[in-house]
């Protein structure tokens, strides 16, 4: 079975956040295949499944959203939520998980949008 | 006996996530993170086929229609790789918000928990296999709410 192992600027991901009123836009992407173990590379060999299972982005340090998935979510991940009471400055921090036990760690602050 | 001690195990290793985030770089951390928190991923329902048998294993029951469930997707999308979804639940106090996609080969594809001053809103990119309902459940004060959009698939995404 083929393997999609990912190189360490392969693990890094683009995270913001930008404030408008009280309410802070955060927006990441995080490169990953997201394979599903269903396909087959060009030899006709079945990927192994490798994909993102969870991602949680903390604010100050406290969770604040926490996204699990499955093979469902696109090729490189995106995600957008907004997030009350943050303030310029203030750091937000994204870990995530692969089923094959790969990590990624992303940081930002809050800057006007 | 047995029951205590898996009780205890799980004890001993809050404590210890909780201690390493104080004590241990980012690398160390990220390694705790993995050991604790992939044990939380709802591993019998992303893997259900079936939609019904996947809503079971996230225990929804007693789900009511809403129209307070805003789903914002394509009516037909050109690549089910990526669809691109955004979801806004009106409903007071929303917990979490899960998609699912009726007919792909695993129909959840994500659940999502806000705290801490998150709104419920999400937009993610999801896949889908053929023309399906994409289904959105939203769980609110310990009860279920739903919505549904139809999105007619032009290429199949599931490869």
């Amino acid at each position: 079975m083929a393997k999609t192992n990912l190189s360490e600027s392969q693990r890094n991901m683009r995270m913001s956040a930008k404030l408008t009123g009280d309410v802070t836009e955060v927006k990441m992407i995080v490169n990953h295949p997201m394979e599903t173990g269903r396909r087959k590379d060009d030899f006709g060999v079945l990927i192994a499944a490798h994909f993102i299972q969870l991602l949680i982005v903390t604010h100050n340090d406290k969770p604040v959203f926490e996204a699990q998935m499955g093979t469902g979510i696109a090729k490189n991940p995106y995600f957008t939520f907004r997030l009350k009471g943050a303030k310029i400055g203030d750091k937000l921090e994204t870990n995530w998980v692969d089923n094959l036990g790969e990590t990624g760690v992303g940081e930002t602050t809050v800057v006007t949008a | 006996m047995q029951k205590t001690n898996i009780k205890r195990r799980r004890f001993m290793a809050v404590i210890a996530t909780g201690f390493a985030a104080y004590v241990l770089p980012l690398q160390a951390v990220a390694a705790v993170f993995k050991d604790v928190f992939s044990k939380k991923w709802n591993k019998a329902a992303f893997e259900e086929t079936s939609i019904v048998n996947a809503g079971k294993s996230l225990q929804v029951d007693n789900e009511v229609n809403s129209q307070d469930i805003e789903i914002i997707a394509p009516d037909k999308a050109e690549n089910g790789a990526v669809v691109q979804v955004e979801i806004t639940s009106n409903i007071a106090n929303t917990e979490s918000i899960l998609i699912l996609v009726e007919k792909n080969p695993t129909a959840l594809i994500a659940t999502f928990n806000f705290a801490q001053g998150a709104l419920p809103v999400v937009i993610t990119r999801i896949k889908m296999a053929e023309d399906s309902n994409i289904k959105v459940i939203v769980k609110a004060n310990n009860q279920y709410f739903y919505n549904s959009k139809k999105v007619i698939v032009l290429e199949n995404g599931c490869g």
